[in-house]
């Protein structure tokens, strides 16, 4: 039989819980402040409004080319960057304005590098315009899913389990959440709709991820009513150890087949996918788990134990 | 649940079957008609993002609606007032979209209300002031009036861009309107965005207006425009001169004399002398009439074309046309013209719309991301396989093989859904399956740790199914939650991706918990086998 992990194995994960909380408050911390350093989350043009027009061009092009062409049309504020791989001959035009009426934006866009390049040398691949409205209700949309789903998934885990329980899951989801954005945050990459769809599905994973675990917990509870439950926690974490890391492994050799083959589309998505999953499996073995310990202080369970 | 491993064999069958029956219609769009007739009429559809296309939402100004119908109803007021001869000194729109009055004496005030309720029942007396012994009242629409006129102002922009867009040709387009004043356009497979957006954006508005002859242009350029008259700006026509690129001006009596409403019919027409395309249009019965009148008492006057504010051309009447037909003629191409007789014949919107987003993804860049997508989501599948087979051995292989299934079922639940596949939905697939072999990976766990505790191969897999159950039962359901709140929050392409999560969540409760068990009961019941390769 090929295991990763040996069945006898008794890993205190409860008592790393200290130095795993200070670790992830710091790294959140780190984000947070990345987050104020950079004056906010670099939001892309669902959120904040703007226009992106990627560009393909015939013939070697570059990005100086490009911003003299979009010189003459008092874009000044846009910025330009190759997207893909350079000999895709590829590029991102990223403008903040957020014009009333957004074709007059699109239009002095594709005028001007008609002119400067003709009509022939270039082809608009993709237009993303959303205008100042749209984007208010875009982020307001997004506040609400990602709140909206927390709040339902804390019923449903306080409805099967306990309600103790509930507050330790959706405490690793704000921590997976926090941690995601933080990572995107340092590496300055652009929080779109798409990194909201990924954020929503790390939530989903990671829940599903500490509902193994607590439901071990569960189960371990009643069968063994006389045990010390900072035990019971930490035989549970032990036992569904080498599920979490197995399911986490699949999970991982998809992102990185979507990483390295499904286009720069796709990376962003995929990238906060990869890096929402790291902090899940993380986060449900840290800090979901040994927080039912935590929260036994405050409100201990009906059931006397020692 | 099922003794039977038989009857579960087939039921599991049947399904599969169901699922590829639903899929070929996809698979094989192009299959002969009667052979097409015996199979569901559903597939899945692909996104925007994967096919190419155009995604709009534009926002109806219901507010210049609004405005229009108050100015004609201050006119009509102002004309009834008249007619029953009372007494006013003003009637005038104030730009809260109210009607302000003026009457030299209290005693108008009641032959005022009369006429209000007889003629405008839509219109209510808001606030009355004296002001040195004259009346001034304020007249506003009723609440309930307004909002009237806002859904109609939107749905009349539906139907007219609906037709625009059917006439433009384009396959599946979706056009549905969202909240109080916005329209969600989506046309797939659009491979000139600028045109389209052209096409629907414009008001295209045609207007009647006489040349108002008497008066100085010049003069009316230094600002002195005379009351009743207004400037406008006539489109740049051809052979003016390349020097002078300016605008040519125009100076209109202010009335509208006909509009595009009075209109039947709008084509293309291509001019004997310099083979210009041209618009050439027909009036309705009412309209014939009109332009007939309005011809006859005008001849030897100019008569300005204008749309949308500008004039196209203001030829002299040379004398009275009957017969309603007339033509629009400019600098026109033959693209140009099509468009225009496209939206002449569509109708014009009831009020200028504003485009708050458009995305557009050419043809080429969808089809880059299919091949990408199809890649990543194999050698994906290809990897977890070879993980799960090192790992598990033959037990590895049902996992495989309950995956492979999985993704039969979640097609075909996609093809009869009628739902859309997206670039983050193949991303979805590819997920699934890390998240399919979840439920097989728990219940194999719990298989191994009762072998552990020394159990025969039927009684480890009996328990290992049992206890793993409620597991993989809370959490995809909590994972099924995030799903639904995806979907709701959702457009476009985040949307197929919701749609495939939830899908693939269901299909892998079923295969990798039915389907694999029927395997494991055939070789621990039936064969009897006496060591698992787990």
């Amino acid at each position: 039989m090929f295991e990763l992990i040996r069945p006898d194995t008794q890993f205190d994960f409860v008592g790393k819980m200290k130095p795993a909380v200070i670790a992830s408050v710091a790294f959140i911390l780190i984000g947070i402040a990345s987050v104020v350093f950079h004056g906010g989350l670099n939001l892309g043009v669902d959120f904040a409004g703007g226009a992106v027009v990627q560009v393909k061009f015939q013939k070697e092009a570059s990005t100086d080319a490009l911003r003299s062409a979009l010189d003459g049309i008092q874009l000044e504020n846009s910025t330009i960057q190759e997207f893909g791989a350079a000999e895709n001959r590829e590029f991102l035009i990223r403008t903040p304005e957020t014009a009333a009426d957004l074709k007059l934006l699109t239009d002095r866009i594709d005028s001007a590098l008609a002119k400067a390049f003709g009509q022939q040398a270039y082809e608009i691949r993709r237009v993303e315009a959303v205008g100042p409205k749209v984007g208010k209700d875009l982020s307001q949309k997004a506040i609400l899913a990602l709140a909206l789903a927390w709040a339902a998934m804390l019923i449903y885990i306080g409805f099967r389990f306990e309600f103790r329980y509930a507050v330790g899951g959706i405490l690793a989801l704000i921590h997976d959440v926090l941690v995601t954005v933080g990572v995107l945050s340092l590496l300055n990459m652009e929080f779109t709709l798409n990194t909201v769809a990924a954020l929503l599905t790390i939530i989903g994973f990671s829940i599903n991820d500490t509902i193994v675990i607590y439901d071990r917990i569960r189960e371990n509870v009643r069968k063994k009513i006389r045990a010390d439950l900072r035990q019971i926690v930490n035989v549970s974490v032990n036992e569904t150890l080498s599920r979490t890391i197995l399911t986490s492994l699949t999970v991982f050799l998809v992102l990185v087949a979507l990483l390295l083959l499904g286009g720069p589309v796709i990376f962003d998505f995929a990238f906060a996918l990869f890096v929402g999953v790291i902090a899940g499996s993380y986060s449900t073995v840290f800090i979901a788990s040994p927080f039912v310990l935590f929260m036994e202080r405050f409100m201990p369970s009906k059931r006397k134990r020692k | 649940m099922f003794q039977s491993i038989k009857l579960r064999t087939l039921i599991a069958l049947v399904i599969t079957l169901a699922a590829v029956y639903c899929f070929l219609p996809t698979l094989y769009p192009s299959l002969p008609a009667s052979v097409k007739s015996y199979f569901p009429k559903n597939r899945i559809h692909l996104g925007l993002d994967l096919q190419g296309g155009m995604h709009l939402v534009l926002e109806v100004d219901t507010e210049k609606a609004l405005e229009g119908t108050v100015e004609r109803l201050a006119n009509a007021l102002r004309e009834g007032l008249m007619e029953k001869r009372v007494r006013f000194r003003s009637v005038e729109r104030k730009a809260d979209n109210s009607i302000s009055i003026e009457l030299p004496s209290r005693e108008s005030r009641s032959d005022l209300e009369k006429i209000l309720a007889d003629q405008f029942p839509d219109l209510e007396i808001k606030s009355t002031e004296a002001v040195e012994g004259r009346e001034k009242v304020t007249l506003k629409f009723r609440e309930k009036r307004l909002a009237d006129i806002r859904k109609t102002t939107l749905d009349q922009s539906l139907e007219t861009i609906r037709n625009r867009v059917d006439q433009f040709g384009v396959t599946e387009p979706e056009i549905i309107p969202q909240g109080d004043d916005r329209i969600l356009i989506q046309l797939p497979g659009i491979k000139d965005p600028k045109r389209a957006v052209d096409l629907i954006g414009r008001t295209a508005l045609l207007e009647f207006k006489l040349v108002d002859e008497e008066h100085s242009l010049e003069d009316a350029l230094r600002g002195n425009v005379p009351a009743g008259s207004i400037l406008m700006k006539g489109s740049r026509e051809k052979g003016e001169g390349t020097g002078n690129r300016r605008e040519p001006m125009y100076l209109l009596k202010e009335r509208t004399l006909l509009t595009g409403q009075s209109l039947e019919n709008a084509q293309v027409k291509i001019s004997d002398r310099f083979g210009e395309p041209y618009v050439g249009i027909k009036f309705n019965t009412q309209g014939a009439k009109d332009f007939d009148r309005i011809t006859g008492e005008n001849v030897n006057k100019r008569l300005a074309i204008i749309l949308d504010g500008v004039v196209y051309s203001a030829p002299v009447i040379k004398e009275r046309i009957s017969g309603g037909d007339a033509q629009i003629t400019g600098a026109f191409s033959m693209e140009e013209a099509r468009d225009l007789a496209i939206v002449l014949r569509a109708g014009s919107l009831p009020a200028p719309v504003k485009i708050l987003e458009q995305r557009s993804v050419g043809p080429s860049l969808g089809q880059d991301s299919i091949d990408k997508g199809v890649l990543s989501t194999i050698i994906g599948f290809l990897l977890v396989f070879v993980f799960i087979v090192i790992y598990y051995r033959w037990s590895g292989v049902v996992a495989c093989i309950a995956l492979m299934l999985n993704l039969v079922l979640l097609l075909g639940a996609m093809a009869i859904f009628d739902a859309t596949l997206t670039l983050p939905g193949i991303a979805g697939i590819v997920l699934t399956v890390g998240m399919a072999v979840d439920a097989n990976v728990l219940i194999f766990e719990r298989t191994r740790e009762e072998l552990r505790t020394g159990k025969t191969p039927r009684a480890a897999v009996d328990a290992g199914y049992t206890k793993a159950f409620l597991t993989i039962f809370d959490s995809n359901l909590t994972t099924l939650i995030a799903a639904v709140f995806l979907f709701q929050f959702g457009s476009g392409p985040v949307k197929g991706f919701a749609v495939t999560l939830t899908i693939g969540i269901i299909a892998s409760m079923f295969t990798a918990i039915f389907v694999t068990r029927i395997i494991f009961d055939y070789f621990t019941s039936t064969r009897k086998i006496e060591k698992l390769s787990i």
